[in-house]
């Protein structure tokens, strides 16, 4: 008899292959470039505060929907280069590149910005695509992005100007953004070959990002695309803890309206916040990254077993 | 009413009246964005196909759908009747309701019908249905392993493509979902 289970499992052999290696040739460039891989709680008292992101909660606790808030207080405490990869969890976000459960990297450099943290990005994958050449069997099997090419880095302003026909910057329309993002400038990023960098959101859009310096209607953050998927978001760190009190209790009032639950504000995290250096961050997708690699239509296919 | 987290393929929803199903659903949610569900939206009606993009908060109407099983009575010039054989009740249909699925109803067949606000709208029928040739070249004996094919017609004139084997006045089983050939039924019994 046959158990289907098992045989889809087996029918994933390869794509688990891609990914173990991809893992480790993750973390193999973080530490070549003297990163310290951290370890932060998974189940929080307070997750980081979005105004579209709803935690799972775990007990009297939540799960993490980003490790974002622990890594900060690192970075304030004195490390300067760290990484960590692992679950994170969102409610209801289920789809072709979604799941509740996934793979997150995320990364920090102190004295840095959002620019910085592109080239790491661009290195990283680089490294990655290469180890994948050199050690895979699976010669001809990955989808063939040009990772060594230039990539595209755009403005959103000047994206949303070519393919969605207004200027989010000038005007900013946060349900006309979301909506002509996916159904106007995704899909022509789909149609890129080159990895597309899309940088300078509307400051409305900032989350935690800082603000431009010299043009504060623009916030300091990119989004990377690869086969219009988007893999990774990256900020230059704000770090005013004023301001940042003030954009979290604004976005409680806006879930609060939504009739999202509401969350505790991390008072460690703003108390830290005032002692952080400059610095750039990022998440990326893992998931999503061996998705891209494999050239797989659905993240199903590129993690063994999905529960709920 | 339904929520957009309810949404999802094969679901049938209603339009500005108009019933309708989903047959492509993707979930989306740009970065730090809402969730957004893209769908492609078919009407039962007019066969009409439109994209839609639902946000979180949408209400999508529920369509008064009832589904009924129906015996096939007779041909009424332009007209195929029904009927419900608890009630009685006749129900008569137009070719173009049925499309290509009127060449295939037989006399006492049972039909799944589904009937939107009352009025039916759609036509399900048995898989398969047996049928004889009317009218084909004489058949190739012994030729059943070649792909082959070649036209035939069935009683009310619906024309197929069959294999070389198949003769004048044999039955054959038809595959409803596709109008295609699907087996010879043997015969010597």
């Amino acid at each position: 008899m046959k158990i289907a289970v098992l045989d889809e499992l087996s029918r994933k052999k390869e794509a688990l292959e891609v990914r173990s290696a991809c893992l480790w040739a993750i973390r193999d460039f973080f530490h070549q470039e003297g990163f310290i891989e951290v370890e932060t709680p998974i189940r929080l008292r307070a997750p980081a505060m979005e105004l579209h992101i709803d935690a799972e909660p775990s007990g009297d606790l939540f799960l993490r929907t980003s490790p974002e808030l622990h890594m900060k207080q690192l970075l304030a405490a004195g490390f300067s280069r760290i990484f960590q990869m692992g679950p994170c969890f969102r409610v209801g976000e289920r789809g072709d590149r979604h799941h509740p459960e996934y793979t997150m990297l995320e990364w920090y450099r102190t004295d840095s910005d959002y620019m910085d943290i592109l080239k790491d990005t661009r290195r990283l994958l680089l490294h990655v695509a290469e180890h994948l050449r050199m050690n895979a069997s699976h010669h001809g099997r990955f989808a063939s992005i040009p990772w060594q090419k230039e990539w595209w880095v755009l403005t959103v302003q000047e994206t949303f100007l070519r393919w969605a026909g207004w200027d989010p910057v000038l005007a900013f329309d946060a349900d006309r953004f979301d909506v002509d993002l996916v159904n106007c400038v995704e899909p022509a990023l789909a149609e890129i070959e080159v990895p597309v960098v899309l940088k300078d959101y509307p400051a409305a859009a900032a989350a935690l990002a800082r603000l431009q310096e010299g043009n504060p209607a623009v916030a300091e953050r990119w989004e990377l695309y690869v086969g219009g998927i988007e893999l990774a978001n990256a900020y230059s760190e704000l770090t005013d803890a004023q301001e940042q009190r003030a954009r979290f209790e604004e976005c409680a009032s806006a879930r609060a309206k939504n009739g999202s639950p509401a969350y505790p504000i991390d008072e460690n995290f703003l108390a830290a916040l005032s002692a952080m250096p400059p610095s750039g961050g990022i998440a990326l997708g893992v998931d999503r990254l061996v998705m891209v690699l494999m050239g797989a239509a659905s993240i199903r296919d590129v993690t063994a077993f999905q529960e709920g | 009413m339904y929520t957009a987290s309810d949404l999802r393929k094969g679901l049938k929803i209603e339009i500005d009246g108009a019933p309708c199903v989903i047959t492509d659903f993707q979930f989306v949610k740009p970065g730090k964005g809402q969730a957004l569900y893209r769908c492609k939206i078919k009407n039962l009606i007019t066969g009409a196909t439109v994209d839609k993009t639902y946000r979180a908060v949408e209400k999508i109407d529920k369509p008064n759908l009832e589904q009924r099983e129906l015996i096939y009575s007779y041909q009424d010039g332009d007209h195929y009747v029904f009927m419900d054989s608890t009630t009685y009740e006749q129900i008569q249909l137009d070719a173009d309701v049925l499309g290509d699925q009127r060449f295939f109803l037989v006399e006492d067949m049972e039909v799944e019908m589904l009937f939107h606000n009352n009025n039916p709208i759609e036509v399900t029928l048995p898989f398969f249905v047996e049928k004889e040739i009317v009218e084909t070249e004489p058949g190739v004996r012994g030729d059943t392993a070649t792909n082959v094919m070649k036209p035939a017609k069935i009683d009310n004139g619906y024309e197929l493509s069959v294999p070389l084997f198949i003769n004048q006045g044999d039955r054959i089983r038809i595959d409803t979902r596709t109008g295609k050939y699907a087996d010879r039924i043997s015969k010597g019994f």
